[in-house]
């Protein structure tokens, strides 16, 4: 018998990563390049995660442009680029414009999945494929819990788990006749709807992708949820259905083809061949029903955390998110963090209703790298990295991140550069840190430098200042061309930070 | 782990929402985002603008100022809306005491969705009202 070539054979290991999508990847990245050992585990046959599959349509809706105002191998062009991982060496960057044949910015599925294939192997990330992970134990030994995972490979021990598993497992919601509707993750080819009545329940982004992609085809389309339908250019950030799928809002408010209803679904039953949706209006309880040759669920993903819930994960929410820290740890089981699409589960401060963008590459591809240099600093004794700033180019520093940091401008009003400032060590780049955690976990002075949205159009820098203990917060300028390192802006910084920076004079 | 019918039922049984019906719940429910806090976080912040309006589902929260403890917010209780209506920053912290699951709006959305269910905008007056009375008595 021939010895099994794949990485990682069962056994003990400091940290287990499962997933190898884009969050089981940057995390893995991350993890090497602190020297944390671990192996990484998944289900799948190769890298990319839910990129193998999805979205149905093939074609992403985050963007890269393989023209940018900056380089493609600098820090500042991840700011056009939300597909790539991100890396130290220059070979391993931006990855993604390689792969897209120029008929559009969004990359079809197979380029991204071709992206995160390559970022895999030119990194050299091991992973241990066609494992499924299937049930998990612990066992509390004199120094601490140990993680025991059965799976289809055989046993795995250790004492940190990373699970970057998606939100991926299809959910529904439960009217009577539920089961007459398929889920979006089981919607036929294109063709099949042709010339059909389509009833799709959910308004989120999957249900506006199909009422797009199937209104070729479908004579008509009902969109129907009980809350009223948002766009991403009316709450002006990443909440609500975004832009490229936007196209059945004007076929509705014209009356062509398309229904968008707010209703609750009350029973969907079947009449002869067809169905007919019992429904009642949101605003006044008014009963309608709508006939459709197709219902599809376009109702969201769960978190696929196995019997995490048993071994007393708390999980909150349709989604089963689990309840974390600040740091994307189980707040009810320490030594089990999250990754990937998984880190939205830290919204951060939601300021101005808008959350953390963790939910998608751009940004949770930060939070990996964070979450693996606090694994590497709080496990395996890493020292901090915590270089010196010389007070004169504070204010510069923090304005040309404000300008140009791509982790702020991702991640905006989450994501925070943060300089701390004590009489020992004087002023500190304590790097990129959410904010949540800079602001609740320290009580040194700093300042934390964030980029925010208001979600009425204006973007500009955040200050968040931390002096004897009381926190100050100062909103800089808005600027049309989002350039932040002007003088009237660095005036109004130094007039904040004031006392923080003793013999620099305010001019 | 609530569906948006568990959740329209639990809002069922609050005041601020006692005088809606089902399918205006299930509406209610969309608007909000189910949330959770680990013991001893902070939901708002002493000086920080920008927050949102919470309704508890489960679990209590310490109202403190100045780091000294007020009162104490439990199930069916709500925060975050005096800042929203003034437009100023919290004058308190709100901080979870025990693990505290919310029902969360955003600043932007409470205008609009007290506008759109004046029962319990009127519900939210008597609220206040009983809160402002209270207050004064205790001056008194």
């Amino acid at each position: 018998m021939e010895a099994d070539p794949r990485p990682f054979p069962p056994g003990e290991y400091p940290v287990i990563v499962i997933g190898s999508g884009p969050g089981g990847l940057q995390t893995s990245y991350g993890l090497h390049k602190y020297g944390v050992p671990h192996a990484v585990l998944s289900a799948d046959e190769g890298a990319g995660g839910m990129f193998r599959k999805w979205p149905f349509f093939q074609r992403l809706l985050s963007w890269t442009k393989p023209y940018a105002p900056a380089e493609r191998t600098a820090r500042a062009y991840q700011r056009y680029d939300w597909n790539s991982l991100i890396a130290d060496e220059p070979e391993l960057r931006s990855l993604q414009a390689e792969f897209m044949d120029g008929t559009t910015y969004y990359p079809s599925r197979p380029e991204m999945q071709a992206n995160l294939e390559a970022f895999a192997e030119r990194a050299g990330i091991a992973v241990r494929y066609s494992t499924r992970w299937e049930k998990t134990r612990k066992e509390e030994g004199p120094d601490g819990t140990t993680f025991v995972l059965e799976t289809t490979s055989g046993e795995y021990r250790c004492r940190i788990l990373v699970l970057a598993v998606g939100v991926a497992e299809p959910w529904s919601p439960s009217p009577p006749g539920i089961e007459h509707a398929r889920h979006y993750a089981d919607t036929q080819d294109a063709s099949y709807y042709a010339g059909k009545r389509l009833f799709i329940i959910g308004k989120q982004n999957s249900g506006f992708e199909l009422a797009s992609g199937l209104a070729a085809w479908a004579s008509s389309v009902t969109v129907c949820s009980p809350s009223q339908a948002k766009t991403a250019l009316e709450t002006k950030s990443l909440v609500g259905v975004r832009a490229r799928y936007v196209q059945p809002f004007e076929d509705a408010y014209l009356g062509l083809g398309v229904r968008i209803l707010a209703a609750s679904i009350t029973e969907i039953e079947h009449v002869g061949a067809a169905y007919r949706v019992h429904v009642r209006r949101t605003d006044n309880g008014e009963a309608l029903s709508v006939d459709a040759d197709e219902v599809i669920a376009a109702t969201g993903f769960t978190c696929p955390l196995q019997d995490l819930p048993d071994l007393g994960v708390a999980v909150f929410g349709q989604a089963k998110l689990p309840a974390v820290t600040q740091m994307w740890e189980s707040a009810s089981v320490p030594g089990i963090y999250f990754a990937g699409t998984i880190s939205q589960a830290s919204p951060g401060l939601r300021r101005n209703g808008i959350p953390a963008y963790s939910g998608a590459v751009q940004g949770h591809r930060y939070n990996s790298l964070i979450l693996a240099r606090h694994i590497a600093q709080v496990h395996f004794g890493v020292p901090e990295n915590r270089p010196e700033v010389a007070p004169a180019d504070l204010v510069g520093y923090l304005l040309s991140e404000a300008t140009n940091a791509p982790e702020l401008w991702h991640q905006k009003g989450y994501l925070a550069r943060v300089v701390t400032v004590t009489a020992e060590d004087g002023l500190r780049d304590e790097g990129i840190v959410p904010l949540v955690h800079i602001l609740d976990t320290h009580d040194e002075d700093m300042v934390a430098m964030t980029v925010e949205a208001d979600g009425q159009g204006s973007i500009y820098p955040m200050v968040f200042i931390r002096r004897e203990g009381r926190l100050e917060e100062h909103k800089l300028a808005a600027q049309p061309l989002l350039d932040f390192a002007t003088d009237e802006h660095a005036s109004a910084l130094r007039a904040a930070l004031g006392s923080l920076l003793p013999g620099v004079s305010a001019e | 782990m609530a569906t948006r019918e568990e959740l329209a039922d639990i809002l069922a049984g609050f005041a601020l929402f006692g005088d809606l019906q089902t399918p205006q719940l299930l509406g209610v429910a969309g608007i909000f985002e189910e949330t959770i806090f680990p013991e001893g976080e902070r939901i708002l912040r002493q000086g920080l603008s920008g927050s949102g309006f919470y309704v508890i589902l489960e679990g209590s929260a310490d109202v403190r100022i100045d780091g000294v403890s007020r009162s104490t917010l439990h199930r069916g209780d709500f925060f975050g809306e005096v800042s929203i209506l003034l437009g100023e920053a919290p004058t308190a912290d709100i901080i979870a005491v025990t693990a505290l699951r919310c029902l969360m709006a955003p600043a932007t959305a409470v205008q609009p969705f007290l506008l759109a269910y004046p029962q319990v905008m009127f519900r939210m007056l008597q609220a206040q009202a009983r809160r402002l009375r209270n207050a004064n008595r205790w001056r008194s």
